[in-house]
């Protein structure tokens, strides 16, 4: 298919730029680990599992807001105009939107680890835990790459991508805190299905979304 | 006055809303006793801040597809108006809350999710205002409109009957219709309902037109 092919080759490229220059995954790794060192030089340690549950997300979010939104931010007007007359909208912003969810799973996965090993601790349930920071860079991603293409356009920058932002994480950061509270309680999983159909379905509605809209946004 | 009869209709609601809904009889519940009047005021507020914010997703989904800029101003002049409407439901909640639950802020679920409702659109606005050009400005704020309304459904609607509440009908409270909202109180509520939402109806219309006459003498 067209479009399969389309978007295979954008992300193609946008894996390629990212290893050539490495700056995007630097950026935030560095942003992350020095966060966690603070952190740690402030707490040395945390025996309340509710504030090291929130410092994760804290963390998250703010590596996300940043990783995610360098990636309309810092493309040139004639790259953009040359990727506008080759390739279909909808396989950019698919292309943008899977490059992104790759890198903030690795990225947070690397954070989780550097995370538990400074902090010395780790969830009981281990898995779900693990399964809501993937939900969790997931969320993020599909959402901050919608509103950075937004932000982007209005050309205003960082600041206006976080004001649109705030409103639209609020529900998934909760859901999410909801879900690995659940996880660090080490309660059944049943019980944390519901939250998962949750974000999930968000998900899957700002793709969607994003898959509508952003020809719209492209015509310029 | 320009069109009339659904003007005089809203009006007569209102003001029968809140003349019957201070006199007519309510029934008498623990903690709420006589402040469960205000039921009349606090819906009513946001339903009429859900029929401004359809109708203003509706007019930014119409400029998508046809670039006409009357349907962007139609979109935000509903957002400016669903907006206050929204802010009086937050008052009238917080008096509300002032005398059966014991603080004007309760951090309820539900009244953290309209707050958060509200900066959604309040970021809409400072969308629109970092952005010089006008179609430009009506197409992207267009698209963000649509990205928030469904969020702001989830906000106000999904999310508070998950989690505990102090509101009623969530949260393990028992919801106004298993008492008796019975044909007193909804004689009074569903025209309150109508007749506010007709009242933000004509707030907007009439500061489309003072929008629309600036811009043509203007231009």
């Amino acid at each position: 298919m067209q479009f399969a092919r389309e978007v295979k080759h954008l992300l193609y490229k946008e894996v390629l730029l990212e290893w050539r220059s490495k700056y995007a995954i630097n950026g935030i790794l560095l942003y992350v680990v020095s966060t966690i060192f603070v952190c740690f030089i402030s707490f040395v340690t945390l025996e309340n599992k509710i504030t090291w549950n929130a410092l994760f997300w804290i963390i998250m979010l703010f590596a996300s807001i940043n990783g995610v939104s360098k990636s309309f931010l810092q493309e040139s007007k004639g790259r953009q105009l040359y990727n506008y007359v080759l390739a279909s909208p909808g396989a950019i912003i698919l292309a943008k939107t899977i490059y992104n969810v790759l890198m903030m799973v690795m990225l947070t996965t690397i954070a989780l680890m550097v995370y538990i090993l400074v902090f010395s601790y780790s969830p009981p349930d281990f898995l779900m835990f693990y399964v809501s920071v993937i939900l969790g860079s997931l969320s993020f991603s599909t959402i901050f790459t919608m509103v950075s293409a937004i932000a982007a356009k209005a050309g205003n920058g960082g600041m206006l991508m976080a004001v649109l932002s705030f409103p639209l994480i609020i529900p998934v950061l909760i859901v999410l805190i909801k879900l690995s509270k659940n996880a660090i309680d080490g309660l059944d999983r049943s019980v944390s299905l519901d939250e998962i159909g949750i974000l999930l379905v968000i998900n899957i509605m700002t793709v969607t979304a994003s898959l509508i809209l952003f020809p719209f946004l492209w015509k310029d | 006055m320009y069109k009339s009869w659904w003007k005089i209709l809203g009006s007569v609601l209102v003001i029968y809303t809140t003349i019957g809904g201070l006199l007519l009889g309510v029934p008498r519940l623990a903690i709420l006793n006589e402040t469960i009047r205000n039921l009349y005021f606090h819906v009513p507020m946001w339903f009429g801040m859900l029929t401004l914010f359809s109708i203003s997703v509706w007019y930014s989904i119409k400029y998508l597809l046809s670039s006409n800029q009357t349907d962007d101003l139609k979109a935000v002049e509903s957002v400016n108006v669903g907006i206050v409407f929204s802010l009086l439901g937050l008052v009238t909640g917080s008096i509300w809350a002032k005398f059966t639950w014991g603080q004007y802020w309760s951090f309820d679920v539900k009244q953290n999710f309209t707050a958060i409702a509200i900066l959604l659109y309040f970021a809409y606005l400072v969308l629109r205002n970092s952005i010089d050009e006008e179609q430009k400005r009506a197409k992207i704020s267009a698209i963000y409109n649509i990205f928030a309304f469904p969020m702001m459904v989830v906000l106000i609607m999904v999310l508070p009957r998950l989690k505990d509440s102090l509101h009623p009908g969530n949260g393990g409270n028992p919801g106004f219709n298993s008492y008796d909202l019975d044909s007193r109180m909804r004689a009074v509520l569903y025209p309150a309902f109508i007749g506010w939402s007709i009242i933000g109806y004509w707030i907007y219309t009439i500061r489309f037109r003072i929008r629309s006459l600036e811009i043509k003498n203007n231009s």
